[in-house]
């Protein structure tokens, strides 16, 4: 896994106590069930989010994520289980009186109204006096570092700008849950990274329970306090990044999180035996017989003996080099090692595994 | 590429474009300022005059041209009373369909054209039973036949407002509406309103053309508005017919200008 620090373009400190107001609600989604037609999109959720905690909902297309966070919004109905908001079941409430902030995927500033005017919409609807109305939305504005930008149109503004707008509008109500519906996947990859660290460093300021929607793996490690990977309308697991990616409960979770060699392994009386090394098995036990190990790039070595293998590839990626080398069944496995060695393609190496536990999956 | 190329769907050169628009430009010009070249003729063969003009709004003449702008009068009403209906009942409708019931715009789309492949005679063998109800429920005031003429404008109405709604991310703006605490009054009045102005202006302005300029239905319904009355009045008075004609024309082409204006405002915003 890499980690990017850019973050050459100056970001707002200021944070705002005043917008800390109304923060720290807990959640609970019970069995929360949605279907479209004949197609369940929802399996019976069930994800309990400590007040001012980020939980990342983190998972590929289709598996049902954002609309467990409309569900959560109230821009999706459901058709079982319960949503609880500090205690109380909002199932039944509208969105409009849920009281939550959501950042959009798409841009959805209101094209008609200036910046300022933009973030004062929810003070508005909430009937905000005007006295206190433009304060609240120029210290919000000031908040994602744009105070001077309060009286330009959503046109004039970059991706990355109305993105955080939009940030600001979600959170000048003092909303109690802060909804993000994969709010950076429209950007470029700078801006991204930058707007990520901004959005957990205004989350920690307010102490606001935050949903994070995001199909990029690194970006849901990267900011959220916890992480649920989800598949087929259900949460796979639910756990620190640490957890996620050192023990992941199946081979989904390994193989979305971070990066795996999926090697061709046998079960043996409950351990995994990789190229004739005994690892450790990760997640529920398996009857003993062929099987797909998933096995960390960091968890493989290159040494002086040991497995054989040749040099494919080899990238360097900062801190670290990733190599990618062809067994002799013709298998390809990918190595992270240090900067220092650098094998060049069609070097003969050798490999060991460390014996790090690993997941598997029965093969037929 | 080389001059003696011919490229098929090229665009015609400046020779070319100046011709063709010169034929388009008298074919529509020469009705017109014949019409207009009428109006302020003395007689068939004598010179020209305002007698005409000033005739028909002097006052000793108000009782005689009573009928005349009664029917003018009634026209407007036809036009706001079928604004109204576009915008009460066909925009909160195409709103709705748009996010809520996206799989039936094909539907309503369908539903909207028909009425530009009816002419205005099978509508009116079929709404002449209709309005036999219509007067019984509503009486026979000359508002009612804007139910007809409701209809009538559904095409130019429904292209105008559906552009509009393509042309904004409707659902995503109602959403983030709708979560910052908007009911659905909201969403409609503070955000898809004001963004589907020129939708709606451009719908209202054709509809009030569309209105002024009906004649057929309003005839054979025996309603009189502006264009029965013209009929009418050409018969005793040709001169009043043509500058009432022109000046209906005059009130379309403004309109029309309004709604260039309208686009080119939109336009240049959207570049800024």
């Amino acid at each position: 896994m890499t980690t990017t620090v850019t973050n050459s373009i100056p970001i707002a400190r200021a944070s705002a106590p005043s917008l800390a107001g109304n923060s720290g609600a807990q959640v609970v989604l019970s069995g929360v069930i949605k279907n479209f037609g004949a197609h369940r999109a929802l399996d019976g959720i069930d994800l309990s989010i400590k007040p001012g905690e980020l939980v990342a909902l983190l998972g590929p297309s289709g598996c049902g994520k954002t609309t467990a966070l409309r569900a959560l919004s109230g821009l999706e109905s459901i058709d079982g289980g319960s949503i609880l908001i500090d205690g109380e079941d909002v199932a039944g409430v509208p969105t409009n009186k849920r009281d939550m902030g959501m950042v959009f995927q798409s841009y959805s500033l209101f094209p008609h109204l200036t910046v300022l005017e933009n973030v004062e919409f929810g003070l508005r609807m909430r009937k905000v006096r005007v006295n206190e109305r433009q304060p609240r939305a120029v210290e919000a504005l000031e908040m994602v570092g744009l105070g001077r930008m309060a009286s330009r149109y959503a046109h004039q503004l970059s991706g990355g700008q109305q993105q955080r707008v939009a940030l600001a509008r979600a959170l000048v109500t003092r909303p109690r849950v802060l909804l993000l519906d994969e709010p950076l996947s429209a950007l470029d990859a700078k801006v991204r990274v930058q707007l990520r660290d901004e959005i957990r460093r205004i989350q920690t300021d307010l102490g606001i329970t935050t949903v994070f929607v995001t199909h990029d793996q690194e970006e849901a490690l990267a900011v959220a306090d916890r992480v649920a990977v989800m598949k087929d309308g259900a949460i796979e697991q639910i756990g620190t990044p640490e957890e996620l990616y050192t023990t992941p409960s199946s081979a989904f979770v390994a193989d979305f999180v971070g990066l795996s060699n999926r090697v061709p392994a046998v079960v043996d009386g409950g351990v995994v035996v990789v190229h004739g090394k005994k690892l450790p098995l990760l997640g529920e036990l398996l009857a003993d017989g062929n099987v797909t190990a998933y096995v960390r790039p960091e968890d493989i070595a290159l040494e002086r003996a040991g497995i054989p293998a040749t040099v494919v590839a080899s990238s360097f990626l900062g801190s670290l080099r990733r190599t990618q080398v062809r067994l002799a069944d013709d298998s390809l496995l990918s190595i992270q090692h240090d900067v220092d060695t650098r094998p060049q393609p069609g070097d003969p190496v050798f490999l060991r595994l460390k014996g790090a536990a690993v997941s598997a999956v029965p093969r037929h | 590429m080389s001059s003696n190329q011919v490229r098929i769907g090229a665009e015609p050169g400046t020779l070319a474009r100046t011709v063709i628009l010169a034929i388009v430009g008298v074919v529509f010009a020469v009705p017109i300022v014949a019409l207009i070249e009428f109006s302020f003729r003395s007689g068939l063969s004598g010179g020209y005059t305002l007698e005409h003009w000033i005739s028909l709004f002097a006052p000793e003449n108000a009782r005689t041209y009573r009928d005349l702008f009664q029917s003018i009068g009634n026209s407007f009403i036809l036009a706001v009373v079928t604004v109204a209906i576009v915008l009460v009942i066909l925009l909160p409708t195409m709103i709705l369909v748009h996010i809520q019931f996206p799989k039936l715009r094909r539907v309503l789309e369908f539903i909207c054209i028909i009425p530009i492949t009816v002419p205005a005679i099978v509508l009116v063998v079929g709404l002449a039973p209709v309005y036999s109800v219509v007067v019984k429920v509503f009486g026979g005031s000359i508002w009612t036949l804007a139910f007809a003429y409701g209809i009538t404008v559904l095409p130019y109405a429904y292209r105008s407002i559906q552009a509009n709604l393509d042309a904004i991310p409707v659902v995503t703006l109602s959403e983030a509406a709708r979560s910052l605490g908007a009911g659905w009054v909201a969403v409609l009045w503070r955000v898809l309103l004001p963004n589907l102005r020129r939708g709606v202006l451009a719908a209202s302005f054709i509809t009030v053309a569309v209105v002024l300029g009906e004649f057929t239905i309003a005839s054979l319904l025996n309603r009189r508005n502006l264009q029965t009355a013209l009929l009418q009045v050409s018969q005793s008075d040709p001169w009043v017919a043509a500058i009432l004609a022109v000046l209906a024309l005059a009130l379309a082409f403004v309109l029309l200008l309004i709604i260039g204006r309208l686009g080119s405002v939109g336009r240049n915003q959207s570049e800024k």
